[in-house]
């Protein structure tokens, strides 16, 4: 026996934990109601607009960059909000997770019912027909005849007696479903691909010295998933034995094609072209043609006579291929000058085409006057320090400028130490990007099904019709509509006269 | 043969320009009507007045199939003198969605004549997008770059040419609905909406062609991200173009789920078909000038 307070303070707890199923329960219907989901899209639609108007870390991380460079008091705000990530953002993710658990809340439910409703008959005749939004009396016909004529078109029909029930167009809802578990399909593929899936960025210039393999060592960027082992990258050998552009006289580019050899881990080498929208595809791993441009050969002897060539991208600035780039000889001199560090750099600027001064851009993107500015420094390149730096740009601060020329193809220039750089000629690179997704599969099937199940849900309408063969010999028929379906009017009328038309055969 | 495409442009926007000027005559002298003091909703042919905006709709009719020819020839000009689909930069893509809206709107007005009168809005519409076009985006005929020399561009494009003109044409029929609606509830409003087609034959029928155009513009989209993974290695990447196909298709998605809600009304969920169509002109317009994607190419 509960004397009170104990009775009380049991009653208080059942109440308590009463109450917080309600609330579970009202939430959950919460979410799972239509408008709660409406808002959810509407959100989700807004959410992806900052992703357009400010740099994005996963398109541009140097445009991040700039952005950080032009506005240094807000850019860390915003940074810290995950507005430069924001399709990976802690708040656009919390917004379509939600949106997929209402989904999923209405999904189940309705798939539910919707199984059950492709097993159920369909519903007897109401009493009387004449009520339904339409109706109309046929002359005469019988019941297996009509139930006969109505299977011919495709409704499910249910005979009781002298009535005929028919029911079509489930594949409204059919539809309806498959596109919503599409989506879900879609989401799959998503994260399967962000996990599973990599990608790494390398140029790669032309000749067997540029050639690579692929390991991750050997590329200036990748990403692998978190469930990517880096030991585990498909391997490959990739050179590029040729690269062909063509241009119009205007400088616009026709057409790019690079050939390559492949080899593989078992030692077969075999050719293989590609271009831009036709990617070299390989077991495991995707191969595409980002850009290219030129890497000038430049050949540096030093003040003890050793001779040392680089052969080094410059990355072009336009469309003309104005390059510039960096070229550095860090084991320079290394013999001579003891403590003091005498390696030499080099700032460049290549023009393919230099046919007017001042020689600042490039006219054509061909090489038809090809020429090369390189501004010499000595001292120390920075290098060693281990701190990382991009190899685009030249840290001069520890450097002097001991000269500067101007080169055409196998001109040299001697520096204020009599020591000589030779301007040997170029050669062509490429940037590739190489990726691997392994959710893509799946979210091609799914965006199919997603289309399949749309085109399902628009056009199809679920109908009933009945027919009741009277006393008389008379039939009397009655449709109606389930849901939006304004032509239905005249649709049971041409099922009507051709449930007659068949009668009279 | 690109010169005969430009001028065959302003051949296209005089004839629009003419089929608005009848388009508009037929409501002025159906006003003239209502200001004698005629019942608004009067039989048409009743009356002189009406005979003459009769005849003015046939008018603007027939100048609208000149113009769709007209059109046509603008299109098919260009595509010879470039040698390809002519769809192939801003300035194109404008001038074919425009051609879609047109023809869709061709479609609509045999298919359901008593909606002939919103003839003035699309008319309109027409004129403005073409002469943005001519005026402001006009690019001389070039081939196209490699990024953009594929099979895809035919099939990815032509989809959002044909999508963008459906929501174009569904777009005024949604805005004249909401226009014509605010009239049935207070008359005082929008008092030129009394000659247009009444609220519950125009609401459907925006929805109609939301329902042709969405899933073309999905497929689209699909289209572009199996070309997006040939020819830049991934199907979705963010950038600025997809970001807003992405937003307008969440919206349009957002207008359908509300047209199927009972308890959302009407002029609600047409309002999201509305906004629907502004962040397609923003993906058209705003993300081509103001922001740089993989989507920019040579002129815009």
């Amino acid at each position: 026996m509960l004397t009170g307070p104990a009775l009380r303070s049991r009653l208080r707890g059942s109440l308590r934990s009463l109450l917080a199923l309600a609330l579970l329960r009202n939430s959950w219907r919460q979410l799972t109601s239509m408008r709660t989901a409406l808002v959810l899209l509407f959100l989700l639609a807004v959410a992806a607009i900052p992703g357009s108007v400010l740099p994005q870390r996963n398109v541009d991380a140097a445009a991040v960059g700039r952005y950080f460079a032009a506005h240094p008091s807000l850019a860390p705000v915003l940074d810290r909000l995950w507005f430069f990530d924001v399709f990976a953002s802690p708040w656009f993710s919390a917004i379509y997770l939600l949106l997929f658990t209402s989904l999923a809340g209405c999904l189940i439910p309705r798939l539910r019912d919707h199984i059950r409703a492709l097993r159920a008959v369909p519903p007897d005749a109401p009493q009387r027909l004449d009520r339904l939004p339409f109706h109309a009396v046929l002359s005469g016909g019988d019941a297996a005849s009509l139930s006969a004529a109505l299977r011919r078109r495709r409704w499910r029909v249910a005979v009781r007696g002298q009535t005929v029930a028919a029911e079509k167009g489930y594949v409204k809802e059919t539809g309806n479903l498959l596109f919503h578990f599409a989506l879900v399909g879609v989401l799959v593929g998503v994260a399967l691909g962000s996990w599973y899936g990599w990608h790494a960025n390398r140029l790669l210039v032309a000749g067997p010295e540029g050639a690579f393999c692929n390991t991750i060592q050997q590329y200036d960027e990748y990403g692998l998933g978190p469930r990517v082992d880096s030991a585990q990258l498909p391997r490959f050998c990739l050179e590029l034995t040729d690269f062909q552009a063509s241009y119009l006289d205007s400088g616009q580019p026709t057409s790019y094609r690079a050939s390559a050899v492949v080899s593989s881990p078992s030692g077969v080498s075999r050719p293989a072209d590609f271009s831009v929208n036709s990617p070299l595809r390989l077991p495991g791993a995707n191969v595409y043609l980002l850009g290219h441009g030129y890497a000038p050969v430049i050949r540096y002897t030093d003040r003890s006579g050793q001779a040392q060539t680089a052969v080094t991208p410059f990355p072009p600035s336009d469309g003309m291929l104005t390059s510039e780039g960096v070229v550095t000889f860090p084991d320079a001199n290394r013999n001579v000058g003891g403590d003091t560090k005498l390696q030499v750099g080099f700032q460049g600027l290549y023009l393919p085409t230099a046919s007017s001064p001042p020689f600042v851009r490039s006219s054509h993107p061909t090489e038809q006057a090809p020429m090369l500015m390189l501004f010499a420094y000595r001292g120390d390149l920075g290098i060693d320090a281990g701190i990382p730096r991009s190899v685009y740009t030249l840290d001069t601060s520890r450097m002097t400028s001991v000269g500067q020329g101007v080169l055409r193809v196998g001109e040299s220039m001697t520096l204020d130490d009599g020591t000589r750089v030779e301007f040997l000629g170029t050669r062509q690179f490429v940037s590739l990007s190489i990726r691997h997704d392994p959710g893509e599969r799946i979210v091609l099937v799914s965006v199919a099904v997603l289309l399949v199940g749309l085109l399902g849900s628009l056009t199809g309408r679920r109908r009933r019709v009945w027919f009741r063969v009277l006393p008389s010999g008379e039939v009397e028929a009655g449709g109606l509509a389930r849901g939006d379906y304004p032509g239905f009017g005249a649709d049971f009328a041409r099922l009507v006269e051709g449930v007659r038309d068949v009668r009279s055969v | 043969m690109s010169a005969l495409s430009d001028q065959l442009l302003v051949a296209t926007i005089l004839t629009y320009l003419a089929a608005m000027v009848c388009y508009a005559s037929v409501y002025t002298l159906d006003r003239a009507l209502v200001g004698a003091g005629a019942p608004v909703p009067a039989a048409p042919a009743a009356s002189g007045g009406s005979r003459a905006a009769e005849l003015a709709g046939r008018a603007a009719l027939v100048a609208t199939v000149v113009g769709v020819a007209a059109h046509l020839a603008t299109l098919v000009t260009r595509g010879v003198a470039a040698g390809r689909v002519p769809w192939g930069n801003m300035y194109e893509f404008v001038l074919a969605v425009t051609f879609v809206g047109a023809v869709a709107w061709l479609v609509l007005v045999v298919r359901r004549p008593e909606v002939r009168r919103l003839g003035l809005y699309v008319s309109l519409t027409l004129m403005l997008l073409l002469g943005v076009a001519g005026l402001l985006l006009y690019t001389a005929v070039s081939p196209l770059v490699p990024a953009l020399n594929s099979y895809w561009l035919v099939i990815h494009v032509t989809a959002a040419v044909l999508a963008t003109g459906i929501f174009l044409v569904g777009f005024v029929v949604a805005a004249m609905y909401l226009v014509r609606n605010a009239h049935e509830r207070d008359a005082n409003k929008f008092a030129f909406a009394a000659r247009l087609p009444r609220a519950d034959v125009l609401e459907p029928l925006a929805f109609r062609l939301h329902t042709v155009a969405f899933p073309i513009w999905t497929f689209a989209v699909a289209a572009g991200a199996i070309w997006a993974e040939a020819a830049w290695g991934r199907y979705w990447g963010w950038d600025p173009k997809e970001i807003w196909a992405f937003i307008s298709w969440v919206v349009y998605a957002g207008y359908l789920h509300a047209r199927a809600t009972p308890s959302v009304r009407r002029t609600v969920a047409t309002w999201i078909a509305i906004v629907g169509w502004l962040t397609m002109l923003m993906n058209l317009f705003g993300v081509n000038i103001f922001f740089v994607g993989f989507h920019s190419y040579a002129g815009v």
